[in-house]
């Protein structure tokens, strides 16, 4: 067993941990499980990895993130053990370039990781696909959207006010993680869609902003159904950012089965929103923007929420009653993009 | 009985890259400032260069422009701050 490199310090009780680390701005607000040596241990056992291995490296900085490192914040965030994998997967995945780390944690626009588990590992640790999905509940859930988040604070220095500049934030800086409801859907999962086999775990992770909610339950006809996310994109385009690129969409099973029952696949979703979430830029006039409209290319200038049906990431989650969806916009369009990684399990 | 906890933060000892010792003064010499694209980043970089060339003595002066605010500076705009003693990267925002 590899020796642990990291300082260590003894304090007298759990409180006394949680005022030291609070004081030294290591939390997110919250309380933390005290990161003693032999749960961290546990942790990095669990991912099969030394404590010096490196899981990514922040490339605007070159900041290696080490396995050592993510355990400990992840003890603290509450993760178990059997949680490690899919923390070090998510790690991997939002230091790979194109997810651009660096800019979409120190923007003022103030964006999250946004977490989609697939695969058999969502039932072996018990992450929550169904009610209140967005919301509190499964530990799972919780504590690995919180480990990334102490893992920016901690590790990259994304403190408010410092490196993270965000202006607003928006909720799902505490914890941002759902799973995909594979066993009550009739569709593809997400990662299958993005090239991962069937029957591996894998998560995908995009810089997201704060979900916005839909309801629509007053049609069975699959485009009025469409339709009503591809309107809170086109609201989100002109109200937030016009950029394409990644969207989330997440489809509850009340909604779902009524768009499966007619036949359609999430690609069919994919092209009917790639075709819908459109505006022009004179659309800016109605929401008090028109000092700009007559810049760039003009008033009729055009623009697509997607740059292809493939920039939708359809998602099957949320308890079965209610006609609600949810969208989660990107960040700034295309300057991040959605990363899938797949999970390893020693 | 007492808790050991591991410290959760960087440690610089895992650093890939370590910083370069400060310079004495800016007297004579070459200085780069980056704009980044935002809107006024013109404005605040015209007002650095005056301020160092005026209090700080700053000989030369390279501006170079970023294309993309929100993604790392490309490597051949980073090239062109090869001369230089110091590089400001501004954010004008």
């Amino acid at each position: 067993m590899a020796q642990l490199r990291s300082p260590s310090y003894d304090l007298a009780d759990i409180v006394a941990v949680n005022d030291m680390y609070h004081r030294r701005g290591w939390t997110d607000g919250l309380p933390i499980l005290p990161p003693t040596e032999e749960l961290v241990q546990d942790c990095l056992d669990a991912t099969g990895l030394a404590p010096s291995a490196v899981i990514g490296v922040e490339s605007v900085r070159q900041r290696p993130i080490t396995a050592e490192k993510v355990a400990i914040n992840a003890v603290m965030a509450g993760c178990l053990p059997a949680y490690m994998p899919v923390v070090v997967a998510i790690t991997k995945a939002m230091c790979q370039p194109e997810f651009n780390l660096h800019g979409s944690t120190a923007s003022t626009g103030g964006s999250a990781q946004f977490i989609v588990v697939n695969g058999p590992i969502r039932q072996r640790i018990g992450l929550n696909a169904t009610h209140n999905v967005l919301g509190n509940h499964s530990r799972g859930n919780a504590s690995i959207g919180r480990a990334i988040r102490l893992i920016l604070i901690n590790v990259l220095g994304c403190l408010p006010g410092q490196l993270d500049r965000s202006t607003l934030g928006h909720p799902g800086k505490f914890s941002f993680c759902i799973a995909e409801d594979e066993e009550d859907s009739p569709w593809t999962p997400l990662a299958q869609q993005r090239g991962i086999p069937a029957g591996t775990s894998a998560v995908t992770v995009m810089a997201g902003e704060s979900p916005h909610q839909t309801m629509n339950e007053w049609t069975r006809d699959p485009e009025e159904i469409a339709e009503t996310f591809a309107a809170e994109i086109r609201h989100n385009m002109l109200t937030y950012s016009i950029w394409a690129g990644n969207y989330a969409l997440i489809v509850p099973k009340q909604l779902r089965d009524l768009i499966a029952t007619a036949g359609w696949q999430k690609r069919d979703i994919q092209e009917y929103v790639y075709r819908s979430a459109r505006v022009v830029r004179r659309d800016w006039a109605t929401v008090g923007k028109k000092q700009i409209v007559n810049l760039g290319k003009g008033a009729a200038q055009r623009f697509s929420a997607l740059r292809s049906p493939d920039d939708l990431l359809v998602i099957a989650a949320g308890g079965p009653a209610g006609g609600f969806g949810a969208i989660v916009p990107p960040w700034l369009g295309s300057r991040s993009q959605a990363m899938t990684q797949i999970i390893e399990t020693p | 009985m007492t808790l050991r906890v591991l410290d959760p933060t960087f440690d610089g000892g895992q650093a890939t890259q370590t910083p370069v010792s400060r310079l004495p003064s800016l007297a004579g010499r070459t200085v780069g400032l980056l704009d980044n694209g935002k809107l006024n980043v013109d404005i605040l970089l015209d007002h650095v260069e005056t301020l160092l060339r005026s209090q700080h003595g700053v000989s030369t002066v390279i501006r170079l422009h970023k294309p993309d605010a929100s993604r790392p500076v490309p490597e051949d705009v980073a090239k062109g701050f090869a001369a230089c003693d110091a590089v400001i990267s501004a954010v004008g925002d």
